[in-house]
């Protein structure tokens, strides 16, 4: 299995499984494309045709509300019939496996799913073990990839700042557990940033992140200096309690985005954050709900990317 | 690329200019003009400058709204759609650089009803070739010309603004019908 | 009883010495003679080896059989057909059956249902503590009696190491080794994968290298305490290599082996998430998998198993971290060997050495040689027949290798246990 299952033997993009991989050129190809979508979700009618009569099964072996919104509103947007399956009431928690219940509904006459599980690979294995003419989403594998979610914030990145060279990207938070750093250092050093940087206690990094082409940061102020886009991620519950982390006290005390903090970036720096916030732990509200924040608009984008993702894969038979 | 040997290639500022004459006093001051990518585009813009209607121009890709997505997957350059107007019961010209089997036009239409309901649609082409495959008809036509079905009929834009056809055969070129 | 003669092949005997063309004569379960027939032999039987080798039979000192407990993966007669179309003749098999080997009576039951067989000998390795537990110690004296060769843990931990000192003095006592594969329980837990740049990209959870130096250390030191004789099983990192070389310049008595996977595989091989390469302990960077190949040159490492775990398709078709871990290797364990050598610039000899005259030593058992008068088993190979690994085509019913699609050199034509040919 020493090919990547996601691009086909005439190097088109059948699957979207990790940002790792993918060429520059077929970036901004969705980037461009979900430009597109966003003049749509703008409009009255917010539908186009494109996926009339296809099938898109939400497989969310991990719960998730919003994801899973966006993932079906862009569906739905592309006129596609789509099904839900939160899989703690179905066959899963029979002890069906995995792959049993792909191939099940594959017999259902699926086009495409879209699949969230906790476990890092699970979208590689589906994708492995599908028909051809079936394409895979990965909305989020265990500690591995969140493509989607990094080609939102790639978007919302240009949209601001137009140009990826040059500039200067922080990522802070969590970054040993968190699938949606890593599709963002992916996706930033494919397209040619300055500088990615992370930030966050030893006990939060993986080891060897310098080979995936980051700067490390232990203290936040130095971190942040002269950055254009700070991007906070989600600190879990389960961290805080006393393993990785003392408390929630003392991680925001040295990793919570404050205005005191932010003002070690420039000044037209913006801030983001893949949501859901857990406020006073990485990030204070006033600058969640300040002029520099980006973060309601990376959610609207977030369903015009999810388009883009989907007519291109779909288009792909 | 060589130029064809048999039918004359029209030029295509003469046809800008015909065109041009054959709509001014036909349309209404609040008329919408809107362009389908790439090429009626250019031909919108040099109307809208000329006829000097009040509202801005409109500008469709077709992108999502083509017949052949099954087929061919969703081709590169998808450019957004812009029609900066409301257009419910207001008069739209759409227009296009060459006429052939009408499938754009469909496209357009189905896009153009999702932004509102318009009074009426008229249709401008540069070029009409014939060869329709579906029921559509111009109102306005710079000229009609025949070529065979293995030919492309192709606008181009001078980097000074200035248009100019040209016909190659079609395994040269890529792009729709 | 078929009189053989096995005519004309190159004899490759590392324990005795030898690397020469002469013919081997075989009577009655035995090895009759080297070099010309004894008086009034009557051959029924010739084998032509021209071109080919002969060796004792392979020694595999880790294979799981699956009996007792796991038939649904495989069962001794699959793996046992596995072992000699593999070239091996003799195995060594871990305790971590179910019931794990505790009890004499499990123990006498395998022998004999190997021996009813008349395959591979089947050497077993028992219990160190009851159940694997890590508490309580073994009746090592009367497993012994029933044919154990040696007492381990099998993968189970033993995390409590004022017993594992008790165990290392008791095996002491009996005379008898220990086998450990060093892993500290705590530094390793919930780990899948190398804590290397792959687990990183990939997200999975990661057992370090600390977490196998730090359990060797603590098993050195209590080997200088006890003068316990210990072997360390499958070591992955170059770290601990140079720990055992360190303690071997020494003089402590210890020994350690590797699996054929890990001589040739690293972290990069999971590639997009093979969870064929889901191993234990996991397949390590390029610089620990380079180190294994030195240490195999020098002498470090003693012996190469197969550490051969055949598991059925559902316990591999997982995410690479639910996939359970381990690899099929009985008929690779001689190729493996062989493309190491070839690649490592080691002789023949050396290599057979790794897979015969090493590990009966580790065995303690006169296995793995052929004097006159032994017992007659033998391995004999073409080193130049060229081959495409087909996981479905394995005799093992175990398919999970990760070398599937691999085309290797050298693959065994003839093996024959007790003077029997029971492969060909």
């Amino acid at each position: 299995m020493n090919r990547d299952p996601q691009i086909d033997s005439n190097g088109k993009l059948v699957h979207l499984l990790s940002i790792e991989g993918i060429p520059r050129d077929t970036l901004i190809g969705i980037l461009d494309t979900a430009r597109s979508f966003v003049s749509v979700t703008e409009r009255e009618i917010k539908k186009v045709p494109l996926l009339r009569g296809k099938s898109v099964f939400n497989l969310f072996f991990e719960p998730s509300t919003r994801t899973h919104t966006t993932f079906e509103i862009a569906a739905k947007r592309l006129s596609a019939d789509v099904i839900n399956l939160n899989v703690g009431s179905s066959s899963q928690s029979k002890g069906e496996t995995l792959l049993d219940t792909v191939a099940n509904l594959s017999a259902m006459h699926a086009d495409m799913f879209v699949v969230r599980h906790s476990q890092s690979g699970a979208a590689n294995l589906i994708a492995s073990n599908v028909a051809p003419n079936i394409h895979v989403i990965n909305a989020g594998d265990g500690s591995h990839a969140h493509p989607t979610q990094a080609l939102l914030d790639i978007f919302t990145i240009r949209h601001y700042k137009k140009e990826f060279a040059g500039l200067r990207v922080a990522i802070v938070g969590d970054i040993l557990h968190s699938r949606v750093a890593r599709s963002q250092i992916h996706a930033l050093t494919t397209l040619g940033v300055s500088e990615v940087r992370v930030i966050a206690p030893a006990t939060l990094l993986p080891s060897h992140l310098s080979k995936m082409g980051v700067q490390v940061f232990r203290n936040m102020a130095e971190g942040l200096r002269d950055v254009d886009v700070v991007i906070m991620l989600r600190l879990q519950n389960e961290r805080m309690n006393g393993e990785l982390l003392p408390s929630a006290q003392e991680y925001f005390k040295n990793y919570g985005l404050t205005p005191e903090k932010l003002a070690n970036a420039r000044p037209d720096a913006i801030v983001m954050h893949p949501g859901p916030m857990n406020r006073g732990v990485e990030i204070d509200s006033s600058v969640a709900d300040g002029r520099q924040s980006v973060i309601l608009p990376q959610v609207t984008f977030g369903i015009a990317v999810r388009m883009a993702v989907m007519s291109i894969l779909a288009g792909q038979s | 690329m060589a130029a064809r040997k048999e039918t004359a290639l029209p030029d295509a500022e003469q046809l800008m200019t015909a065109l041009i004459e054959q709509i001014r006093g036909n349309i209404k001051p609040d008329t919408g003009i809107i362009g389908i990518f790439t090429g009626g585009v250019w031909v919108a813009e040099r109307l809208h400058a000329a006829l000097g209607t009040e509202v801005p121009l409109g500008t469709i890709d077709i992108a999502f709204y083509r017949d052949d997505y099954v087929r061919r997957g969703l081709q590169g350059n998808v450019k957004p759609s812009d029609i900066p107007f409301d257009v419910n019961e207001r008069d739209i010209v759409l227009v296009d650089d060459v006429l052939y089997t009408g499938r754009t036009i469909r496209a357009a239409l189905n896009e153009l009803f999702d932004y509102g309901r318009p009074g009426c649609v008229m249709l401008a082409a540069l070029v009409d070739r014939g060869g329709r495959q579906l029921p559509v008809a111009p109102q306005f036509v710079g000229t009609e010309l025949k070529v065979d079905d293995n030919e492309i009929v192709a606008l181009e834009r001078e980097a000074n603004g200035a248009l100019q056809l040209s016909i190659k055969p079609r395994a040269e070129a890529s792009g729709r019908t | 009883m078929t009189n053989i003669r096995i005519k004309g092949g190159r004899l490759v005997d590392p324990a005795n010495g030898l690397d020469v063309r002469k013919d081997v004569y075989i009577s009655q379960a035995e090895v009759a003679a080297i070099g010309d027939a004894p008086a009034d032999f009557h051959v029924d039987r010739t084998v032509d080896a021209s071109g080919l080798i002969v060796c004792p039979g392979l020694v595999d000192v880790a294979a799981r059989l699956r009996e007792p407990g796991h038939e649904y993966r495989a069962t001794l007669e699959s793996e046992a057909v596995a072992a000699v179309a593999g070239g091996i003749t003799s195995l060594a098999c871990p305790p971590d059956t179910d019931p794990p080997l505790d009890e004499p009576g499990l123990v006498e039951m395998l022998k004999y249902r190997a021996r009813s067989l008349n395959l591979v000998q089947v050497y077993p390795v028992g219990a160190l503590t009851q159940g694997l537990e890590g508490r309580k110690l073994t009746e090592m004296s009367e497993l012994a009696d029933a044919g154990c060769v040696a007492f381990s843990q099998g993968d189970a931990p033993l995390p409590d190491a004022r017993v594992l000192l008790r165990t290392m003095q008791y095996a002491a006592t009996i005379g008898y080794p220990v086998w450990l594969r060093p892993q500290d329980p705590s530094l390793a837990s919930g780990g899948v994968a190398h804590d290397g740049e792959v687990a990183t990209r990939l997200g999975l959870r990661t057992i370090p290298v600390v977490a196998e130096t730090a359990a060797v250390s603590t098993i050195l030191l209590l080997v200088r305490e006890t003068g316990a004789r210990v072997h360390l099983c499958r070591l992955s990192s170059a770290d601990a290599i140079d720990m055992v070389r360190q303690a071997k310049s020494l003089g402590l008595n210890v020994s350690c082996d590797v699996s054929a996977n890990h001589v040739h595989l690293c972290e990069m091989d999971i590639a997009y998430f093979d969870s064929n390469c889901h191993l234990i302990p996991p397949l390590r960077s390029q610089r620990d998998r380079d180190a294994i190949r030195a240490g195999l040159a020098d002498g470090t490492i003693d012996a190469i198993c197969s550490d051969h775990t055949p598991l059925d398709d559902d316990d591999k078709q997982l995410p690479f971290a639910e996939a359970q871990p381990g690899a099929t290797g009985l008929e690779l364990l001689l190729p493996l060997t062989l493309k190491w050598a070839n690649e490592a610039g080691v002789s023949l000899v050396q290599a057979i050495g790794c897979l015969t005259s090493a590990p009966a030593r580790l065995l303690g058992l006169s296995v793995g040689r052929l004097d006159v008068g032994a017992r007659a088993d033998l391995c004999i190979f073409d080193p130049a027949l060229r081959w495409q690994v087909d996981s479905s085509r394995l005799r093992s019913q175990g398919h999970n290798t990760p070398f599937s699609g691999l085309e290797l050199e050298g693959k065994a034509l003839y093996t024959i246990v007790g003077g029997h040919i029971v492969y060909e």
